[in-house]
């Protein structure tokens, strides 16, 4: 005897499942709101920015099209070349010295000592403070009459006569790099801790019983288990120090004789204070070949690893 | 239930003819005749109800400038207008951001405070306030002769002048006496000897050539053109630094800073020179009447070497000095600007019209206390003049013959491109920091020429 069995109804899935169960469309949809975010704050800041270094833009006049010329009078001018230059010494030095004294204290906290969690905690006090407000405190310890560092070496002998420290542009400069280097320090310090921490101890135990020596350990143990996430660090601190501005405006806003400008103070000083937005743009627009080259080196590095 | 009377309005006890007839002819007074036509109305103009207007002015040196427009004239203003102000004020150095990003989005306030030229960088932005600046001008003595360059636009007022912060030089009486000098140095000259020696009692000038936005280029451009420095021609369009003038300016500011001045001045704010002062560690500075006035309202706490109050020992002096080919200071000139985006801007002239009332300008003029003084020169005979301090009462006249940057030719944006450059305060900072005068001022020449005729 033949049973009919009750045949399945084709029923038709509702759209939200059937869009749900799409990959692609999905994938589309969850990746919308983040490529809208980029779109919005991202990519048409930066056509603009292209855009108004093409032209003679300034406050309140569309301006027209004038090609490159924003960028050939940016590049004959001496005070952006100053600042330019600036811009790399700035950088250099202050990456070389956060990644050095970043590598040493991140070393010292992680080795276990009383109070390590309290000395971790506040080590992060100069990257959480606004840069404002940090850079108005060393403004007053370097202030050319009240300094608290002048009155505490003079008192001490150790001078005769006030150290210039932001009245003389090449002192002014360094006294940048070492409120940039105090700042961004324990961004280095705590993602190489990080780093350090996922780092096997027992290969320095083999190390050590295969005699190796604390410089040997670090060099050949722990430096190249390190060094990607250094790389990452490093990248991220040159993007953030070449494009520096908040730190030079209030310590010194490019003085004395524009000797501590950096691309961007100096941007900001043409495209706001004179009103030149295509002039302004395109000097900012100088770090852009610079940024790009050194993430692309990052990218290219980190492809390597990944492939080795 | 309640038949709603059709004579009846929103207002108890007026009926609708009145109100009709009250509400029109303030309507049309506030569209025709402003101000007077509304006080000639008695009531406040028919603005839409909700209508709201949005003021910028810089924090004042003077606190109680602020804390006056804020508690008392806003609200009276308000009032009389029958609109919602808001009054907000910032940090001098937040306006021009402000300024730039709402002329960009077309959004922002209705009101900008204004200073030095700044009508010439916005001029495409700015409401032509003609009538209202001529009608202040004709009825309070005309305004300084600074205002016109500055502020008016092919011939047009783009900016409501509204007051000027005088500098001049305060200085340690007692101490200028020590060396000799029982009236103020009125030459160059003079001054760099009675600077030198007092600085050789450790008492120095003090003065910012740093990149400021006050003291920094209301010093360094007066001693430019006191030397008969220019930076173009009268066309505008010739650069003519690179002259005798300026390189005898540049010689003396050299010799001065060398000899006289507190060298850290270089990386000076426009405040550090005020701290400096109260604190008894510098002799003199070029300023506004701050210092005079704080020492005045903290003499309890501001003392002298001898336990006085400081302010006893404080005088000021007119700067620029003779000797040279002139004296021309360079002043805090400033206005307001209506925004052509804005969609108050009947309102907002109405609000300036209101504003430069002299009963209501007065009670703004008086707290001011000279500090501030008017745009225009009748103010100059205010009986306030003979009741403050008499140190204070150099400001009376202090804005005449104030010239603008741009000298000699027309200030335009152009002259503010080499303000916002700080090109003539850094010719001189540069000279300062050791090399040849000369070099400087080829360096400055370099500039203006790719600013002025590039």
């Amino acid at each position: 005897m033949e049973v009919a069995l009750p045949r399945p109804r084709a029923v038709r899935e509702p759209f939200l499942t059937r869009f749900l169960d799409n990959e692609r469309l999905l994938a589309a949809l969850l990746l919308a709101p983040a490529v809208l975010i980029l779109a919005v704050f991202i990519a048409y800041p930066f056509v603009m920015g292209v855009w108004l270094s093409l032209s003679s833009t300034s406050v309140g006049n569309p301006g027209e099209f004038v090609g490159l010329k924003n960028f050939l009078k940016a590049w004959d001018d001496s005070i952006f070349r100053t600042a330019f230059g600036n811009t790399f010494f700035y950088t250099f030095w202050a990456t070389i010295f956060k990644l050095a004294l970043g590598m040493w204290l991140a070393l010292l906290l992680n080795r276990h000592f009383r109070g390590k969690r309290i000395v971790r905690a506040s080590m992060l006090l100069p990257f959480i403070i606004p840069t404002v407000l940090s850079t108005f405190a060393w403004r007053w310890m370097f202030d050319p009459t009240f300094s608290v560092l002048n009155w505490l070496l003079y008192k001490t002998g150790l001078i005769v006569t006030k150290l210039p420290f932001l009245s003389d542009g090449t002192w002014a400069l360094w006294c940048a790099i070492v409120v940039n280097t105090w700042r961004g320090m324990p961004f280095f310090a705590i993602t190489l801790l990080a780093g350090l921490q996922t780092i096997n101890p027992d290969l320095h135990e083999a190390a050590s019983l295969d005699g190796a020596n604390a410089w040997r350990r670090f060099w050949h143990v722990t430096w190249p288990l390190l060094k990607p996430i250094t790389i990452v660090v490093v990248v991220f601190s040159v993007i953030q120090t070449f494009s520096d501005f908040q730190l030079i405006y209030v310590l010194t806003g490019g003085g004395p004789a524009n000797s501590t400008h950096l691309v961007a103070t100096y941007a900001y000083q043409i495209g706001v204070a004179a009103g030149l937005l295509g002039e302004g743009a395109a000097i900012s627009l100088f770090m852009f070949p610079v940024l790009f080259f050194v993430v692309w080196i990052q990218l290219r590095y980190l492809r390597r690893l990944e492939g080795a | 239930m309640d038949t709603p009377d059709s004579r009846k309005t929103p207002i108890p006890g007026v009926d609708r003819r009145t109100f009709i007839k009250v509400g029109g002819a303030a309507g049309i007074a506030a569209a025709a005749g402003g101000l007077e036509g509304v006080l000639a109305a008695r009531r406040a103009p028919a603005y839409a109800q909700g209508m709201e207007l949005h003021w910028v002015r810089w924090n004042d040196f003077i606190p109680e400038c602020d804390t006056l427009l804020k508690t008392q004239q806003v609200p009276e203003a308000s009032k009389a207008l029958g609109a919602k102000i808001t009054l907000e004020t910032i940090g001098f150095n937040d306006l021009q951001p402000r300024i730039t990003a709402a002329i960009q989005s077309r959004a922002g306030a209705d009101i900008f405070m204004l200073y030095y030229n700044w009508p010439q960088l916005y001029a495409s932005a700015l409401v032509d306030v003609s009538d209202l600046a001529e009608a202040v001008a004709k009825e309070q003595g005309g305004f300084y002769d600074v205002f016109k360059p500055s502020f008016q636009v092919g011939g047009k007022w783009l900016g409501m002048p509204h007051s000027i912060v005088g500098n001049t030089i305060a200085y340690r009486r007692s101490w200028f006496k020590e060396v000799g000098y029982e009236k103020f140095p009125d030459t160059w000259d003079e001054v760099r000897k009675a600077g030198a020696a007092l600085k050789k009692k450790g008492k120095p000038w003090g003065q910012t050539l740093g990149h400021t936005f006050g003291d920094a280029p209301t010093w360094a451009y007066p001693v430019l053109w006191s030397f008969g420095g220019a930076e173009t021609d009268r066309s505008g369009k010739k650069v003519v630094i690179n002259s005798k003038g300026t390189i005898e300016s540049v010689k003396w500011m050299q010799a001065f800073w060398k000899e006289a001045c507190d060298e850290g001045g270089l990386a000076w704010d426009d405040s550090n020179n005020n701290r400096a002062f109260l604190a008894g560690e510098i002799s003199a500075s070029l300023n506004g009447a701050s210092i005079y006035i704080v020492a005045k309202r903290q003499k309890d706490r501001i003392k002298d070497e001898r336990g006085e109050p400081m302010v006893q020992d404080i005088d000021h002096a007119f700067f620029p000095f003779k000797g040279g080919a002139g004296q021309f200071p360079l002043y805090f000139s400033n206005g307001h600007g209506i925004m052509k985006y804005s969609k108050n801007q009947k309102l907002a002239g109405d609000l300036l019209r209101w504003l430069h009332k002299p009963e209501n300008f007065e009670k703004w003029f008086e707290t001011a206390s000279g500090y501030s003084v008017a745009p225009t020169k009748s103010w100059e005979k205010h009986a306030m003049w003979d009741k403050i301090d008499k140190p204070l009462q150099i400001f009376r006249t202090a804005a005449r013959d104030t010239r603008i940057f741009g000298f000699a030719g027309p200030s335009t944006a152009k002259s503010t491109e080499v303000y916002s450059k700080y090109v003539i305060v850094d010719m001189f900072a540069k000279a300062v920091q050791g090399g040849k005068a000369e070099d400087a001022v080829k360096w400055a020449e370099g500039e203006l020429k790719k600013i002025y005729e590039g």
